[in-house]
């Protein structure tokens, strides 16, 4: 079971490669690749920010978890950071299983998990030059642009 | 009143202006201090949908705050 934050591009073939287990009957992988639109705008560019000390941490209890939940004899995921291009694979699951009801589901735990629990942000970049931070209110593409509040609290 | 550090990150970081301060407050717990932060930085999440850290762990809302702790305000994730 290992998870990783990575600044370089994933590479899904080198990422599966260290599952291969003799028992294993199933492998599931899932690949989160950038798309060219989101909520009607055109993207052209993502960007990933993450706290990898503490990503990297729950990255690796959502791993376990899903080894304790599912019959599994591999897990693993990285996750991206950085600036991505449309087409980039920004986060991969793969598990294996004797079966592929188990390596289904637990490659659907893992990455519905990831993407609810780890501190990693995207900050997508609209074709139209505008940005904007996603599922936030604050930053949202509505009040991009460097209205930065200017008081201070110290 | 106690000391502490609070690090922003992503639209937290951007909207502050800054990615950490040192904020001297009477708040007692992390929620307390994430609504004095909040209201000066003009913060438009809340605590349902943000998490916050302690000295790198993740902590709760109800969380006491000790002189010389660092906060971490983490905005709504948004991994995958």
């Amino acid at each position: 079971m290992s998870f990783r934050i990575s600044a370089t591009p994933l590479d899904p073939e080198q990422l599966k490669a260290p599952l291969s287990a003799a028992a294993a009957g199933a492998c599931v992988c899932f690949e989160g690749w950038v798309r060219n639109h989101n909520e009607g705008e055109s993207v052209k560019a993502l960007e990933y920010e993450a706290h990898e000390v503490l990503a990297a941490k729950e990255g690796q209890t959502i791993l376990e978890e899903a080894a304790a939940r599912f019959s599994l004899h591999s897990a693993a995921a990285e996750h991206r950071t950085g600036l991505l291009e449309i087409g980039d694979c920004a986060v991969w699951v793969g598990v294996t299983s004797s079966h592929r009801g188990e390596a289904f589901e637990a490659c659907r735990y893992i990455i519905d998990e990831l993407k609810a629990r780890l501190p990693i942000w995207k900050k997508e970049h609209y074709v139209d030059g505008q940005s904007g931070w996603i599922n936030c209110v604050t930053g949202s593409a509505e009040e991009a642009d460097g209205k930065s509040a200017s008081t201070s609290i110290s | 009143m106690i000391d502490v550090t609070a690090r922003y990150f992503a639209a937290f970081r951007d909207k502050a202006g800054r990615s950490s301060e040192t904020v001297k407050t009477s708040a007692s717990t992390a929620g307390a201090l994430f609504a004095e932060i909040a209201a000066v930085h003009g913060f438009a999440d809340t605590e349902a949908t943000c998490k916050v850290a302690i000295n790198d762990e993740f902590a709760s809302w109800d969380s006491p705050l000790a002189n010389g702790d660092t906060v971490l305000f983490f905005p709504p994730v948004a991994g995958g």
